[in-house]
């Protein structure tokens, strides 16, 4: 396949532009890193700066690796992030343009690398169990409903990537914050703090600076784990129900 | 005979002096007791590196900031949520017995000192399923999503040939919900001040004074600054070295640096060339290959195994008539057929393939086929257990396994090698500890399946935070002078290092050398070793080594994001690796679990240990050559015997 590829770049000294690239040689089994990674090589035999892009596991799970590519967060398969597309998705003299996550708390770093620490900043807020090790009962001394297991799985399931900020036009991180409401949140072991950990995660979600959520959908329509878009219907009960009852 | 002399020396035994004698059954307990204990006070005087926020170093960092040390993290990605662990797949391993079907904390242990081909430490191994059973617990407790059964309870399967059901699981995503459960517990200590996080940050080199692991030197990887971090004890959680061959199933960032470095600062490097070579991979399809994925396991239940009965077979899969293929695996293994361990399954694929019968892009591939399981249970049925496998396998090669035969190879997927650990899981080097893959202790010359994530979290929610003790309770230390001899010379290194990597400005990229060291190890170190390639590749290895440090090209400059120059750091270090496991492979001239040496099986074809003269741990200290330190392994409660799998 012969594809252009129209790549942002921008270094610490600039704002950045879209640059245009040639290959003439790109097999359909390539993935979209790969691509990449032929790109790069011709770029630093040339002499150039090869583009700097955040990947590790290429299996869809790290979270790590994470673009717009002809505008779509990871892409246009469906859940399916960037790393696991393959270039059989793509028609032969294609022109893709590629570009890194934009959103407020997400400073780009280089190229299409940005800071997605944000969302480890969530988490921090209250996205855990408070359980130290040693203290806990036998694994079946609480017996989880299936149904529960499968729904707290579901949105367990989320890696963080950050797609569904990039892809929300407020710039809202509420489906990764309501994914870990939700998988906390149904299971027995969580309840204890379920009503601190919605204050408190949506507050610093709201600190932070991402948007406010509209329901706009986007979010899921991009995900690559599918995690739904109830969970934020959830997120809001629960913050409800945290917000009437006095803090204890 | 040749022998492997001149490549290293001899020198003393090493014995491991922590575990105790007596009942393996009360080890733990009686190390535990007799271990010094930090007084509660104290802790907060004491700082702790902890290297890594993989299972292993993620719950170590968190449990040892609950126990109130002051703790400091590092990782090369951008979050420790993203650390290799989480691509995990298959399930993990315990001795609960919740199925009522003979499991104990016996039989996990010996199974696992079994299939790990009686080159482990039996007190390390028993230590390790009593453990299992609290990781369940400990898990379940944080709220890790594991399959539940509709009672409520907890599902369980049977994984990698045990006879009983004991691995747990949280779909094909066990690794990621499980260090999703140490992440969160790491987070609830750095919002409480206990955890100082380091995300985006490199360990380049250890620092040792006055004999004792005091620091490390890091890169950030964003502006690039070379900074040191001093602290009581440096606990290493970096992960396995199976990138040494370029194409593996690890994450692309997965690197030996960290260790390696402190080999080099006097850590005994243990077993270095037992590597696991997993069957059931998707092929590469191409020079662009960057990676290779796994293919569940699980897959080998209910898929048969087969090439074409002639080399050369160029008609597609569905067009070869049944007479004309070859179950090679229920022929040749008649009571285990497609179940037989990966060891063995890898290197059956790897021979029909040498002898032009692979199928597929250059021959290296076999067929995994479900259309008999498809006509038995039904497509539903194979659906609900296989799919989302099938759905991955379609994505990556565009080819649906309804409808045609699965394509398969091995691929370097595990390393049981690594740093030497005493039974506090401390190296040579006081101070310095290991846990994870990083170090060698548990699994022998052969890992099972599920037993990673279970050391894993072991070595860190359980063993370390209660041996660590034991050395800080004689802390803390002297605070370190930054204008120590030892430390500035350990920065010096590090930048001339990196100034040497930049100013060579050759005419080769850092890949096209990792890709190529990644191709010489694969032939002589991979699924089979022998004398005379393993001494073809030491003397291929030092001398691309020597190219790679006339000719690589590595752009940018050294501030800021440059990955060109991470990349070549770590590859500069998997060259001087690469060179100690083929010492290592050829100095065992047995084949024992995932070392196969050629001139060392039986009439049929199998792995053939010598017990009298192999029964150690080959423990390699850092000179030129290497000098090889023997830990004998005794065995007193399971009794070595050849496999059998016929
Ligand atoms: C595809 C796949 C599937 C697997 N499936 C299973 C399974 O089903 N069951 C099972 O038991 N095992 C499985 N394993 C094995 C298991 O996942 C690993 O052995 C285990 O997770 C390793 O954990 P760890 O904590 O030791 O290291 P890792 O999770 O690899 O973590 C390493 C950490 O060290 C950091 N690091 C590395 N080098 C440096 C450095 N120089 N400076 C700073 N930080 C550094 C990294 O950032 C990372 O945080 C699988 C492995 C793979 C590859
Ligand atoms: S690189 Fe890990 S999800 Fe893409």
């Amino acid at each position: 396949m012969r594809l252009t590829l129209r790549i942002w770049r921008q270094s610490t000294k600039d704002d950045g532009r879209l640059v245009d690239y040639r290959l003439d040689d790109v097999s359909e089994d390539m993935s979209f890193l790969e691509v990449l990674d032929v790109l790069n090589e011709e770029l630093i035999l040339a002499g150039d700066e090869p583009v700097a892009f955040d990947h590790d596991c290429r299996e869809g799970i790290c979270g790590m690796c994470g673009m717009m590519i002809n505008g779509v967060a990871h892409g246009p398969e469906r859940a399916t992030t960037a790393c696991q597309l393959h270039m059989r998705h793509f028609a032969d003299g294609a022109t893709i343009t590629v570009e890194p996550w934009r959103a407020k708390p997400f400073p780009v770093v280089r190229d299409l690398v940005v800071d997605r620490s944000a969302l480890d900043r969530i988490i921090e807020a209250g996205g855990y169990i408070s359980a130290p090790t040693g203290s806990a009962p036998d694994a079946h001394a609480v017996a989880v409903p299936k149904p529960d297991a499968d729904t707290a799985f579901e949105s367990a399931a989320c890696i963080g990537c950050g797609a569904c900020v990039a892809a929300c036009p407020n710039g809202s991180g509420m489906l990764f914050t309501a994914a870990k409401i939700t998988h906390l949140g149904v299971l027995p072991q969580g309840q204890p703090e379920r009503d601190s950990r919605v204050l408190d995660m949506v507050r610093a979600h709201d600190d932070l600076g991402f948007g406010g959520c509209t329901n706009t959908g986007e979010c899921t329509a991009v995900c690559p784990k599918g995690v739904p878009l109830d969970s934020i219907g959830r997120l809001n009960r629960d913050l409800l129900r945290a917000s009437l009852r006095p803090r204890r | 005979m040749h022998s492997a002399k001149g490549f290293y020396t001899v020198g003393e035994p090493i014995i491991d002096e922590k575990s105790p004698a007596g009942p393996i059954e009360t080890r733990w307990d009686r190390r535990r007791f007799g271990a010094k204990l930090v007084n509660p006070a104290n802790k907060r005087k004491l700082t702790v590196i902890v290297v890594g926020t993989g299972l292993a170093g993620g719950s170590a960092a968190a449990t040892l900031g609950e126990l109130g040390y002051n703790v400091k993290s590092f990782c090369y990605q951008d979050s420790p949520r993203r650390a290799h662990s989480i691509a995990a797949q298959g399930g993990i391993n315990a001795a609960k017995n919740y199925r009522n079907d003979g499991d104990s904390v016996y039989r996990l242990f010996y199974d696992t000192v079994k299939g790990g081909d009686f080159r482990a430490r039996e007190s390390n191994v028993y230590r390790l399923a009593q453990i299992s059973v609290e990781i369940i617990d400990q898990c379940v407790a944080q709220g890790v999503p594991f399959a539940r059964e509709y009672g409520g309870l907890l599902d369980t399967r049977s994984f990698g040939g045990a006879q009983v059901s004991r691995t747990f699981y949280a779909r094909g995503q066990t690794g990621q919900q499980l260090l999703l459960g140490a992440y969160q517990a790491l987070a609830r200590q750095i919002a409480a001040g206990r955890v100082e996080m380091h995300p985006r940050t490199e360990m380049l080199d250890l620092i040792v004074v006055d004999g004792r692991a005091r620091g490390i030197v890091v890169r950030d990887l964003v502006t690039g600054g070379v900074s040191t971090h001093f602290a009581d004890a440096v606990v290493l959680a970096t992960g396995g070295y199976g990138n040494a061959f370029y194409l593996s199933t690890n994450a692309k960032g997965c690197n030996t640096t960290a260790i390696w470095r402190a080999h080099r600062r006097g850590a005994l490097m243990a077993n270095p060339c037992y590597t696991q070579i997993h069957p059931t991979c998707i092929p590469v399809s191409g020079e662009h290959q960057s990676k290779l994925t796994l293919m569940s396991e699980s897959l080998r239940n209910d898929g048969r195994v087969w090439v074409p009965k002639q080399g050369g077979d160029s008609r597609a899969a569905n067009d070869i008539p049944e007479g004309e293929r070859d179950y090679y695996l229920e022929r040749t293994y008649p009571s285990f057929g497609n179940l037989v361990p990966r060891d063995i399954a890898s290197r059956a694929a790897k021979h029909v393939c040498d002898e032009g019968r692979g199928v597929g892009p250059g021959g290296l591939g076999v067929y995994l086929d479900f259309a008999d399981a498809i006509r038995r249970l039904g497509r539903a049925a194979v659906e609900a257990k296989y799919g989302n496998l099938f759905e991955m396998y379609q994505r990556i090669t565009g080819e649906a396994p309804y409808e045609v035969p699965m394509r398969i190879y091995p691929a370097v997927h595990y390393t049981m090698g690594g740093l030497w650990v005493d039974y506090d899981l401390r190296s040579t080097v006081p101070g310095l500890f290991v846990i994870g893959e990083a170090n060698f202790s548990d699994h022998g010359a052969n890992r099972l399946g599920a037993s990673a994530l279970m050391q894993g979290l072991a070595d860190g929610y359980f063993v370390l935070p209660n041996t660590i003790g034991d050395y800080l309770a004689d802390g803390p230390f002297e605070t370190v002078d930054s204008a120590h001899p030892e430390v500035t010379a350990a920065v010096s290194e590090v930048v001339d290092r990196i100034t040497a990597l930049l100013l060579v400005n050759g005419d080769r990229t850092v890949d096209s050398f990792h890709r190529e060291l990644g191709h010489i190890m694969w032939e002589h170190c991979g699924m089979e070793r022998t004398e005379e390639g393993l001494r073809k590749a030491l003397k291929l290895i030092p001398a691309l080594r020597e190219e790679f440090w006339r000719r690589v090209k590595v752009p940018g400059g050294g501030e800021g994001l440059n990955q060109s120059l991470e990349k070549a750091g770590r590859v500069a270090d998997f060259f001087e690796l690469a060179e100690l496991m083929c010492v290592d492979a050829l100095h065992r001239k047995e084949s024992c679990g995932g070392h196969f040496r050629a001139e060392s099986q039986s009439p049929d074809g199998e792995a053939l240990r010598d017990d009298a003269e192999f029964s150690y741990v080959a423990a390699w200290e850092y000179a030129q050559p290497p000098v090889l330190h023997r830990e004998q392994l005794t065995f007193e409660h399971v009794e070595p015997t050849q496999r059998s799998y016929k």
